[in-house]
């Protein structure tokens, strides 16, 4: 096969992806026309949002009876986190399962709202519940209860979890 | 190979953003905790939502310093910035990190914002802008970001045409562990658009000769090889080419394109025997490839090379087959865009699920299209508006699941209006009643604790006669104006009077203790009455609270949200027709060489039997 016909068939190829290239860049200017377009859409939905947020708050947990309770993970634990169980009262507030992304999370510092409900004015109990695996592959469960009370504004609590140890069962529950 | 430095710069960038969100620290503000907690799981609608909020509240303080996000504030207008560019926000990320810059902020924040935005100006081929934010950088340079910038720039200026500056940059980041393999091959791409050819074989040497087993490292060297190959067979040194493209490794992406340059590197030099094995190994890979289906046709051509008439018409028969199978795919695949199934598929939740989505879209049995799009679904252009178009189906998605959130609120507010509007009345009425009460005990109660303090700065003893003592002590000043001409009566009067003086004078103290403890009690029974009329005061304007002014935002919100549906179904019919586009642009082109190849395999099919049968009549007489 001569030089001539090997150049002729690479030739073909090149050809091939210039083709592709200017059918890319045909469209390229539309798709930059319509990615401003998309990022003002994403721009007025996160103010839909945050209006909503806010009317949803007003609504659903006026001020006076607000209860906000937080889940962060204490720092450098690697314990695997699969579920927390939240009651007030004795009542279930909320039970969580947790997916890989979310304690992954919770690892590299984020903080979960777990809950948000309204409560009334006075002495409560809170009983937060546990489940999971310890660093070295132990299962375990542990619960703890603590009091809190609520005043006329609006309360939050911060539940903060670390590996079940020795004298201590890895629950802490303080006001934030 | 000019589109090649694009490739490398492609590959820093993914690199590049694929660092983690704001670092940690002690946390203090929950809410921005939350919005990390969101950003780390790659929710950053979620997060932008509350940090946003979060940072317009704490922006909207009198006195900032004692609210809790003030000792993340830096870190969270970064973050804020930071999400919005992951979020693909560029005009607004762009803005946020420019605050940044212009706040009286640390050299370390200042200088990373700087890349950031620089890097932003680079995604968005804003040249000029990128290396103006780059020579902002001043002073204190985070030590996890020097290579960077030092790499971003190198880039822009090969991007400018300035590859001379670039190299100069680059020779820098020789021994860098982040980008050695990296800059020796944007190096190598530098002295190639520079024009010296020889710099830059030697930099694409080096970079294709590290040893790594860094994935995307092996990549690069693999490039590196390939385009050094390229451009010996570019320049016909095809002797020169084959050690090179033999160096990429079997299994990486730049695999099929090697294999099929290294037949055409053999063929040139006659090397016949030596072409078949690359291509022979390439054409029985995945047919939907390119490449495979050049070296498909390939073979068969070195077979006949070899005076093998009767394989290469095998092989021809084969491709020919083959080509036309792939025709009929790539016609259903044309058609199935037409039916608007391509970008159903695309948008299909499960599949997004997977981080290898794009790969995975091979596996839809309803979507065979996916087959021939693999290297468009990969590009930057088609991957921003495949991108756009998934957020405006999940922005689409959740302003319908709050749309239907609008009527229960309404309901909601409706219930609670008819329970409190007929109760209030009565209750308002009471309350005005027990108000009139309350103001006139506050009052008097104010007069007692008044005449207290007085009584203690000057003793006034009569003040504190008991009801009855100042009853005997009046009727003894009306006894006295009538017995005033009578002696022995007003002796007895002054005495009664002195008695009762004395009295008062000398229980004065015991009685003003007295009066002050009943005081201190009538102060613990205010504080709990005025507790309970706060406590009544809030409940009755929660109950106004619950009901009343929402009209107005449930409606605005409603308008709001069916503007932006209507916004979004545009939006996305545009996107969706200009994927679909060039999807069909690239099938049709596809499917255009396809045609090409088979008319060619259909020809050589012919030549190859009509040479096969004369070699088997020339061999009989024998």
């Amino acid at each position: 096969m001569s030089k001539r016909r090997n150049a002729a068939l690479l030739a073909l190829v090149t050809v091939f992806l210039a083709g592709t290239a200017v059918s890319q860049d045909l469209t390229g200017e539309n798709m930059k026309s319509l990615d401003g377009q998309v990022q003002e859409i994403k721009s007025d939905v996160l103010d839909i949002a945050s209006d909503l947020r806010n009317l949803e708050e007003r609504l659903l947990y006026p001020s006076g009876t607000q209860l906000a309770i937080f889940v962060a993970v204490e720092e450098q634990q690697d314990f695997r986190l699969d579920a927390v169980q939240i009651e007030i009262d004795g009542e279930l507030a909320t039970h969580h399962i947790y997916s890989f992304n979310e304690l992954d999370a919770l690892q590299k510092g984020g903080v979960q709202k777990a809950y948000a409900g309204n409560v009334v004015t006075g002495d409560h109990e809170l009983r937060v519940t546990v489940i999971g695996k310890t660093d070295s592959g132990k299962d375990f469960s542990s619960s703890r209860e603590f009091a809190f009370a609520k005043g006329v504004k609006p309360k939050t609590l911060g539940v903060t979890l670390a590996e079940p140890g020795l004298g201590s069962d890895g629950i802490q529950v303080g006001d934030w | 190979m000019r589109r090649a430095p694009l490739f490398g710069l492609g590959l820093l960038l993914v690199t590049g953003l694929a660092s983690g969100p704001a670092p940690a620290q002690e946390l203090k503000d929950l809410y921005f905790g939350e919005a990390l907690y969101y950003a780390h799981q790659g929710l950053y609608f979620e997060a932008l939502e509350r940090l946003d909020t979060e940072i317009k509240q704490h922006d909207g303080l009198d006195e900032p310093q004692l609210d809790t996000l003030y000792y993340h504030i830096d870190d969270a207008d970064f973050s804020l910035g930071d999400f919005e560019l992951r979020y693909r926000m560029h005009h607004r990320a762009g803005r946020a990190i420019k605050a940044v810059l212009e706040a009286a902020v640390d050299d370390v924040i200042r200088n990373d914002a700087a890349y950031r935005l620089a890097r932003i100006h680079f995604q968005k081929n804003q040249l000029a802008e990128a290396l103006h934010a780059l020579d902002r950088i001043d002073g204190k340079v985070p030590e996890s970001i020097r290579d960077d910038i030092e790499f971003l720039r190198a880039n822009v200026y090969l991007a400018e045409g300035r590859p001379e500056d670039s190299i100069e940059v680059l020779e820098n980041l020789q021994d860098s562990d982040s980008f050695g393999g990296f800059a020796s091959y944007n190096l190598g791409i530098a002295y190639l658009q520079s024009g010296h050819r020889q710099e830059a074989l030697e930099k694409l040497n080096q970079a294709g000769g590290i040893t790594t087993d860094d994935p995307a490292e092996l990549a690069i060297r693999d490039k590196s090889n390939l385009v050094a190959g390229t451009i010996y067979l570019e320049t016909e040194e095809f002797e020169s080419a084959i050690p090179y493209l033999n160096r990429v490794r079997l299994d990486g992406p730049f695999s099929n394109q090697a294999l099929l340059s290294a037949g055409w590197a053999n063929m040139a030099v006659d090397k016949v025997d030596r072409a078949v094995v690359p291509w022979s190994i390439l054409a029985d890979r995945e047919v939907t490839d390119s490449a495979t289906q050049e070296a498909m046709l390939a073979l068969p051509y070195a077979y006949g090379k070899l005076d093998v008439h009767g394989r290469a018409a095998v092989y021809y028969g084969r491709a020919l087959d083959a080509f036309g199978t792939e025709v009929d795919k790539l016609n259903e695949s044309i058609e199935s865009i037409r039916e608007g199934k391509f970008i159903e598929a695309l948008v299909r939740e499960e599949i997004r699920k997977d981080k290898d989505w794009v790969v995975r879209l091979r596996s839809l049995p309803e979507a065979p299209e996916t087959y021939y799009l693999m290297d468009l679904l990969a590009s930057h252009d088609f991957q921003t508006g495949l991108q756009n178009y998934l957020d405006l189906a999940d922005l689409r998605r959740k302003l319908v699941e709050w749309q239907s959130g609008f009527d229960a609120y309404d309901e909601m507010v409706e219930i609670r209006g008819d329970h409190y509007e007929p109760l209030l009345p009565q209750t308002d009425e009471e309350f005005r009643e027990l108000d009139s009460r309350m103001r006139l005990r506050i009052e008097q109660h104010k007069m007692l604790v008044r005449r207290r303090d007085d009584l203690l700065t000057t003793p006034r003893p009569e003040f504190l006669a008991t009801p009855e003592e100042q009853a005997i002590l009046a009727q003894l000043d009306a006894l006295e104006l009538q017995a005033i001409a009578n002696a022995s009566a007003m002796q007895r009067i002054k005495r009664l009077k002195g008695a009762l003086v004395w009295r008062l004078e000398t229980e004065y103290h015991e009685r003003l203790s007295e009066f002050d403890r009943n005081l201190r009690n009538l102060d613990e029974a205010m504080a709990l009455a005025q507790t309970q009329y706060d406590e009544y005061v809030r409940v009755r304007q929660a109950s106004t609270h619950s009901y009343v002014g929402y009209e107005k935002p449930i409606s605005r919100l409603r308008v709001h949200a069916a503007n932006a549906v209507q916004k979004i179904d545009l939006l996305m019919a545009r996107q969706g027709r200009v994927l679909e586009k060039v999807a069909l642009d690239e099938l049709v082109a596809r499917r255009s060489r396809l045609e090409s190849f088979g008319d060619k395999a259909r020809f050589a099919l012919a030549d190859s039997y009509d040479r096969a049968t004369q070699a088997q009549a020339m061999a009989e007489p024998q």
